[in-house]
């Protein structure tokens, strides 16, 4: 199949801004589904509220359009209802890890067999150009005007630490990275969490003077490295790249079953 | 295995915002923007067929199509 | 014994109920006083097969009961004021997504964590209006466990046949109170299953396009058709629109097809109301001490009648003014400073004739309050 049958197409194109990375997540996703043969009825698309969340809009599998930061929540329901279904949450920095944070810990805590993809523009861009909890101090937002003071987070920390079993993380200049990435996060049995670095030009690089979409881009080759590199050992500033933390453990969903095998035998 | 061998770039000219991101990483700088800012394969002679543009468009507008060997 | 009759608390025939109308789901996070029904349910729902899963909090329980739902479940949560307020955004995603789920407010004193483990009727208004923007709502209650037992059911069957969440407003008196309940045979009592599409796969399906008897056809996730759903204003694929039309006709359905069905919906018990005098309207466990003072006081030939509601939303308006329109004075019972009150002065001809009796302390109220409270309604009062 050809990933644009992976599409809804007459609603392309599409809302995002020119030069979105949104778009490259998009892309590299649908190439990682394809590539994995899976069908379209067993895909469940879970998301939130923001521009990246508006992704499920466009994929031709069951879609589930949710609240600010609930997606997890929702997923959760919908994975625990059907196991078999492959559930797959795309979520902003701002949805994932702000207003969403305490769902996704916690869903990482139940390793639950779930895909989320933390699209990480550093931003909120569909409110227009807030700082988010993976901003970082020193940037500059509509609501930090002078210069950030707030801590971010390391998402890949944050999600091993609180028990997800696959944590990788690459950017929209790695494009064959995402496809690959994600190809591996969806077979991983148990919560992964796949962190992509996408450019927000509209907001982000225009209040931290990055220049266009392709120079923001330019910055993700500048400053990552694959993972375990020389480079990194050289430069420690570097960000790294790759599949930085899998194990495998008891996933939700099927020592649930054994619950319900073990109560019913009782009964 | 014999290099690809390009066929054609199809171009989505409804999709594409015009980004520049495909011209700016295209390694042989095959293409252009127009003067309506819509891609065009200016020298498509030249391309490699790495795909690079098709990957990284994020309007899925561009495809590089190449000869069936 | 026969097993069929028991001697249990509220919330545990709540959980009975819930069972017996097809429960397979429960997501929730513990509350006074609420919690049995999650203690309950994580023992029973494993037993047959079921899914209970403890949430992080309110926002997620309600939230994973709505995905459980598109997968065919038939899913519920429990909660309490406090929780019942953290449910809000989620509840009104399910009133436009229009997503069968049953909601369980066990009433406790409020605002704030107020009285944790007294009973209290504060959160009518929160179920109409709780959560943003114009909706329909359906809001049930019972004052003793055979009709909590039915009215579970029913607010299961209410949630099928309308597509929408149905809100079980309990209160800490019924819910940890024992009395009798005869579980009722299967089969005994209908259960509306969910209505799914006769469409084929590959034939286009509408998720949002009404039948003509107005019922919204569904299809499970996982199933042949692949649709959008979203909290958006949405046209009959579920795909975002605010087109005028699309917006305004999908806000009148989302209206009108509860208020419309308000007779359908409308549940209420009657006792001596054809030739009352002073008819008392209460609900919940208040209406167990106004049935006891009509009962008391009828054989020494005081017209006193009792209207129990156990339909508070949508609110039967008409109903009301119909079996108040002789009575002279209509005392409303209830455990709140005049939430079901407001109501019921919109309801008749003359607002004038009707008074509270309440408590907001609390204390449950008593006969002997009610009585006291009479005396003034009647102009016997010093
Ligand atoms: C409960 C709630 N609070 C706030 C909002 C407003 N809101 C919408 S999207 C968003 C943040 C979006 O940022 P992010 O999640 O990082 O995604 P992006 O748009 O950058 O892709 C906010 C604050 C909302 N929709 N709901
Ligand atoms: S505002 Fe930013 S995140 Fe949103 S579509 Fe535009 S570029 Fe993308
Ligand atoms: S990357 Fe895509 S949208 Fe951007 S200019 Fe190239 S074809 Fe157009």
């Amino acid at each position: 199949m050809a990933i644009k049958d992976y599409l809804r197409e007459r609603f392309f194109p599409h809302m995002w801004c020119p030069g979105c990375g949104h778009g490259i997540v998009l892309n590299n996703m649908l190439r990682s589904i394809e590539q994995l043969g899976l069908s379209k009825n067993e895909i469940v698309m879970v998301s939130g509220i923001g521009c990246s969340s508006r992704i499920s809009g466009y994929v031709d599998f069951h879609t589930l359009h949710t609240i600010h930061g609930r997606a997890l929540a929702f997923a959760t329901g919908v994975k625990l209802g059907l196991p078999e279904l492959n559930v797959i949450v795309p979520m902003g920095d701002g949805d994932a890890l702000a207003i969403g944070g305490n769902h996704f810990i916690h869903a990482a805590r139940r390793n639950i067999d779930i895909t989320a993809i933390v699209m990480n523009n550093r931003i909120y861009g569909m409110t227009g150009g807030q700082f988010s909890p993976l901003s970082g101090i020193g940037t500059m937002a509509t609501t930090a005007p002078f210069r950030n003071i707030d801590h971010d987070f390391d998402v890949a920390e944050l999600s091993k630490a609180a028990g997800a079993t696959f944590v990788a993380r690459t950017t929209t200049f790695h494009a064959k990275q995402i496809t690959d990435i994600i190809k591996q996060a969806i077979l991983h049995e148990g919560f992964s969490v796949v962190e992509i670095l996408t450019q927000c030009p509209t907001y982000f690089g225009r209040k931290n003077r990055e220049g266009s979409a392709s120079n923001m881009m330019e910055l993700y080759k500048k400053n990552t490295t694959p993972i375990g590199s020389q480079a990194k050992q050289e430069n420690p500033e570097l960000i790294e790249r790759g599949i930085l933390h899998e194990v495998e453990a008891p996933e939700y969903c099927n020592e649930y079953d054994k619950i319900i095998k073990a109560a019913m035998k009782g009964k | 295995m014999a290099k690809p061998k390009l066929k054609e770039h199809i171009i989505n000219r409804e999709w594409c915002k015009g980004c520049g991101i495909c011209v700016h990483f295209c390694p042989k700088k095959v293409l252009e923007l127009d003067d309506t800012d819509k891609v065009v394969a200016a020298r498509p002679q030249d391309c490699i067929c790495c795909k690079l543009c098709e990957l990284r468009c994020p309007d899925l507008a561009i495809e590089v199509i190449v000869e069936r060997q | 014994m026969d097993p069929n009759i028991k001697f249990i608390q509220g919330n545990e025939v709540c959980v009975e109920a819930a069972l017996y109308a097809g429960l397979n789901f429960f997501a929730g996070y513990p509350i006074t006083p609420s919690t049995e029904i999650a203690e309950h349910l994580a023992q029973k729902l494993p037993e047959q097969g079921g899914k209970f899963i403890q949430m992080e909090d309110e926002i997620a329980s309600m939230a994973a009961i709505i995905g459980a739902s598109l997968t065919g479940k038939k899913v519920m949560t429990a909660t309490s004021g406090p929780g019942f307020s953290l449910m809000q955004e989620a509840l009104g995603y399910a009133i436009m997504t229009e997503i069968p789920c049953v909601i369980v407010n066990v009433m406790r004193g409020g605002p704030s964590t107020g009285l944790p483990t007294s009973v209290g009727q504060g959160d009518v208004m929160q179920a109409r209006w709780g959560t943003h923007g114009d909706h329909g709502i359906i809001a049930l209650t019972a004052s003793n466990h055979q009709d909590v037992f039915s009215i579970t059911i029913d607010a299961f069957n209410l949630a099928e046949t309308y597509r929408t969440p149905v809100i079980l407003l309990f209160d800490e008196v019924v819910g940890h109170m024992r009395e009798k309940l005869v579980v009722p045979e299967p089969g005994e009592i209908p259960i509306v299953e969910r209505l799914r599409t006769s469409v084929k796969g590959g034939v286009d399906y509408h998720p949002y396009l009404p039948r003509e008897d107005g019922r919204l056809p569904m299809s499970d996730f996982g199933g042949v058709h692949r649709y959008n759903v979203t909290g958006l204003y949405h046209d009959m694929w579920g795909f975002p629109s605010n087109n005028p039309s699309v917006v305004q006709g999908l806000h009148r359905h989302l209206n009108d097809k509860i208020t419309n069905n308000v007779n359908q919906i409308s549940r209420y018990k009657e006792y001596y109301l054809e030739d009352a005098e002073c008819i008392l309207i209460s609900y919940g466990s208040a209406a167990r001490s106004a049935l006891h003072v009509v009962q008391e006081r009828r054989p020494r030939g005081e017209k006193l009648g009792l209207l129990e509601l156990q339909t508070l939303w949508p609110f039967p308006y008409q109903m009301i003014k119909e079996k108040c329109e002789n009575a002279k004075s209509i005392a409303v019972v209830e455990l709140n400073a005049g939430q079901v009150l407001r109501a019921v002065k919109r309801a008749v001809n003359d607002p004038e004739k009707v008074f509270l009796a309440n408590r907001i302390d609390g204390v449950f109220i008593t006969p002997v309050d009610i009585r006291n409270m009479l005396r003034f309604v009647q102009g016997r009062g010093a």
